[in-house]
């Protein structure tokens, strides 16, 4: 497993390192080999992601612990697909898995976008729950691993 | 981030460069709310030409801007929606929702 990383970032749960967080990002999603327009998705995925755990895990506090491991899947993934895997820890309060589900309603309001743009940018989302620890784990494929 | 404000007519333009995320979005807001609620102001115009990225919490500031204008009777317009925040107000299906122009001499041109 340690081979396929290839990035670690621990982070204080301060907004202003949202910027710094963006930067890495998309030049590691250009590396692993996603086009402008998914890398741009990419971002917008983690960036929602972080956010999401600055202001309801951590609920504003800007000291709390935050991790994020970028990983390439390979081929010998398990499904057998070339993509990129980000986990993000935090050690905030277990999530509401029900607040996790897809918005459906068309009303206009603010808020509540954050998950809809992690939905469009990612394959598949994951979240569990280990000891104190929530984890997010988001994978994107490749554009040609894609059927 | 920067934000700055310029007065043209009766009209407010508000200049936004850089990101708008969740460490600038509430400085976003609360410009916006104080121009279009307290100031009143028949227009106001958000140039967001210089802005390279925006969140989901950026986003939210304008539909704020954009509901305190519509309670109070006054035009909300975004001005130099380039591609990083034109492709998330696409994705957040508000494109259609908020009166856009290219620049701001059409926008300050524009009737109802």
């Amino acid at each position: 497993m340690t081979r396929d990383l290839l990035l670690k970032i621990e982070l204080l749960s301060d907004p202003k390192w949202l910027y710094v967080v963006r930067g890495a990002v998309e030049r590691l999603a250009e590396t692993v080999g996603f086009p402008a327009a998914e890398c741009r998705s990419v971002v917008r995925a983690v960036d929602e992601a972080l956010t999401n755990v600055m202001r309801h895990c951590y609920c504003g506090r800007l000291d709390q612990p935050i991790e994020l491991s970028f990983r390439r899947l390979g081929s010998h993934s398990k499904a057998g697909k070339k993509g990129l895997e980000i986990l993000l820890c935090d050690r905030g309060p277990a999530v509401d898995k029900s607040k996790l589900r897809p918005q459906t309603s068309s009303e206009l309001r603010p808020g509540g976008l954050g998950l809809q743009f992690i939905r469009e940018a990612m394959d598949s989302i994951g979240y569990k729950r280990v000891g104190h620890t929530n984890l997010l784990r988001l994978v994107k494929y490749l554009p040609s691993e894609k059927p | 981030m920067q934000i700055s404000i310029r007065r043209v007519d009766n009209a407010t333009i508000v200049d936004v460069s850089g990101d708008i995320d969740l460490a600038s979005s509430p400085e976003v807001r609360k410009a916006l709310l104080r121009e279009v609620g307290d100031n009143r102001k028949p227009r106001v115009v958000m140039n967001l030409t210089a802005v390279r990225y925006i969140d989901s919490s950026g986003v939210a500031s304008l539909v704020e801007g954009l509901k305190a204008s519509r309670d109070i009777g006054s035009r909300f317009i975004l001005v130099g929606l380039n591609g990083p925040a034109r492709e998330v107000l696409q994705l957040s299906r508000l494109l259609k929702v908020f009166e856009i122009y290219d620049t701001e001499l059409e926008a300050l041109a524009a009737r109802v």
